[in-house]
């Protein structure tokens, strides 16, 4: 398996993003901004469309788009998360716009549009080129770094966003660090899953980890390891079983590992929910 | 454009434009379906953004997708495909809703996780099949045009049945919708309520899904809605404002993209954030 080039590529570009998309993925849940990270999946196929009708490099429409809306996402603040209509309106509209470069994109080239923008919507990842994979799995180690030099302060800003402002923690610069740093993370995972499947590696396994442990810290780690095992276990399986397509299968596994994560805490719930329940009853 | 039609040109003489708007049978068609969607999304839609649940909204409308090229690959009508991945997916977030002790934050995430589990399978569902990628654009871009009869006809019985069903359990679904806590005091069932809403939108996407194509039902389901919602909060006036909305951002878009030569998708999406944004730039002068 790892005698072959594509393979490599993939694990190395793979590892590292999803490792960031964990980490990013956690801090989003917690802050109730999935939908936030939702609209960049779709921001972030325009951008990439936008920038192959100009023909340049994808990945500068990508990072583009991403990184200005996350930006004004986090200066929406703690109003975005409230107000969903406005995301959903935005984006909406956004990837109409997205529609419209791609049949510009189309007229002035001879087909292969539908393939660039199935590429961008379900990634590619075992079509990355070494430099590809050098230059993701770099900028995603930035993002990691990034986000771990901030994550203190930021999971304290996350958790009670009142108490952390009078403690003097910049609440709102942290929120829109954070907000842009999400859209790097995003426009990252879109060359591994594809914008449509983005928050399968965001949003499944945080949701895994937040069901196994309250604990920040442990969270935050959980959830960056269960999104590496996650691509890991998808490329694998998808090596083995080439009908299966790689963004499929990690996006297969991390539901897997978000399934067993919510029978654990259902099972767990019954038996701390059953004394408590007959204590209630006792107390009538 | 199908190459039949000619090259269609806008005289800005009205009567003329329209006679020329309705000329083909498509046409006809297509402006049929789409003031039936705009009637059902604006009405559903108008709860929606009402009950804060545009993200799951947005989630069962992407659904379209696996459940389209799912029937694709084993050969059934893709309607039953679109409708059955949409009630399994409207129950999935149901009960995901639920779990969790931080009950809000759990459930976006649940929801995120539904979404991408659902996508995945579309995709899969894709490569398996391996010949309809050429359709990919259609299947999540829709097309106004080519819509037949029967279709109409499915989506308007699909309409009737919807508003009939919220039109029924309007009262306790307003109220639990503004007011859950009270509601649920009162003996209200919101957590069934809220399941058979789910139901519903997932009914109601599918539906227009088969013509807006799985990633645009969106934005006819939110916007037309929220414009209304910004101008006036009083229900009945409100509601109508909605339908209406709809039904211009339909009719306008589906006109315009008839006389260009760019997707229906962008210019309904266009009208439907223009008005938005005029909605919501009006409603905050006002107040």
């Amino acid at each position: 398996m790892f005698t072959h080039e594509f393979m490599r590529n993939a694990l190395l570009a793979g590892s590292v993003i999803a490792l960031a998309c964990g980490l990013a993925g956690y801090v989003a849940v917690l802050r109730g901004q999935v939908f936030a990270g939702d609209a960049l999946s779709h921001v972030a196929f325009t951008g990439a469309l936008a920038a192959a009708a100009a023909g340049i490099d994808t990945r500068i429409g990508l990072f583009i788009a991403t990184i200005a809306v996350g930006t004004v996402i986090g200066t929406l603040g703690r109003r975005a998360a409230a107000d969903d209509v406005v995301i959903g309106n935005v984006f909406a509209w956004v990837l109409g716009i997205g529609l419209l470069f791609l049949a510009i994109f189309s007229t002035s080239t001879s087909g292969g549009s539908g393939i660039e923008a199935a590429r961008t919507l379900f990634g590619s990842i075992f079509g990355l080129s070494a430099f590809d994979a050098r230059l993701a799995a770099t900028i995603g180690l930035g993002c990691v770094v990034a986000m771990l030099s901030i994550a203190r302060p930021l999971l304290f800003a996350s958790l009670d966003p009142d108490v952390a402002a009078a403690q003097g923690v910049p609440t709102r610069l942290l929120g829109i660090a954070f907000a842009s740093l999400l859209g790097v993370v995003a426009a990252e995972a879109v060359q591994a899953v594809g914008a449509l499947l983005l928050l399968g590696l965001l949003a499944t396994p945080a949701a895994a980890a937040r069901l196994m442990t309250r604990r920040p810290f442990a969270g935050l780690a959980l959830a960056g390891g269960l999104a590496v095992v996650a691509v890991w276990g998808g490329l694998a399986t998808s090596y083995e079983v080439s009908s299966l397509p790689p963004s499929s299968a990690i996006i297969a596994v991390a539901v897997a590992i978000y399934t067993t994560a919510l029978a654990g805490s259902w099972v767990r719930g019954r038996a701390t929910l059953r004394p408590c329940a007959r204590a209630v009853r006792w107390r009538r | 454009m199908p190459a039949d039609i000619g090259h269609p040109s806008i005289s800005l003489d009205l009567l003329h434009d329209f006679s020329e708007l309705v000329a083909y049978h498509f046409m006809v068609n297509a402006l049929l379906a789409g003031s039936i969607v705009a009637v059902m999304a604006g009405v559903i839609g108008w709860l929606m953004v009402l009950r804060r649940e545009s993200f799951a909204g947005h989630t069962l409308s992407l659904m379209a997708f696996p459940g389209a090229s799912g029937a694709t690959l084993i050969g059934i009508a893709p309607a039953w495909g679109y409708f059955g991945f949409c009630a399994l997916a409207a129950l999935g977030i149901g009960r995901l809703a639920g779990v969790g002790r931080s009950r809000h934050v759990q459930a976006s995430a649940g929801i995120g996780t539904v979404q991408a589990a659902g996508l995945a399978a579309g995709f899969l569902f894709v490569s398996l099949y391996s010949g309809v990628l050429g359709g990919l654009e259609n299947l999540l871009f829709g097309t106004f045009l080519g819509i037949s009869d029967s279709q109409v006809l499915v989506l308007a019985v699909v309409a009737a049945v919807s508003l009939a069903l919220v039109a029924v359990a309007a009262r306790p679904l307003l109220f639990a919708s503004v007011d859950p806590e009270a509601a649920a005091a009162q003996g209200v069932p919101s957590a069934a309520l809220s399941t058979g809403f789910l139901l519903l939108l997932g009914l109601a996407v599918a539906a227009t899904s088969q013509i807006t194509g799985a990633l645009l039902v969106f934005a006819l389901l939110v916007a037309p809605p929220a414009a209304a919602q910004a101008l006036t909060m009083r229900p009945a006036a409100s509601l109508l404002l909605s339908v209406g909305l709809a039904l211009t951002v339909v009719w306008l878009g589906l006109g315009i993209a008839y006389f260009s030569i760019y997707p229906v998708g962008f210019f309904i999406t266009t009208v439907a954030f223009a008005i938005y944004l005029l909605a919501a730039l009006v409603g905050r002068l006002r107040r």
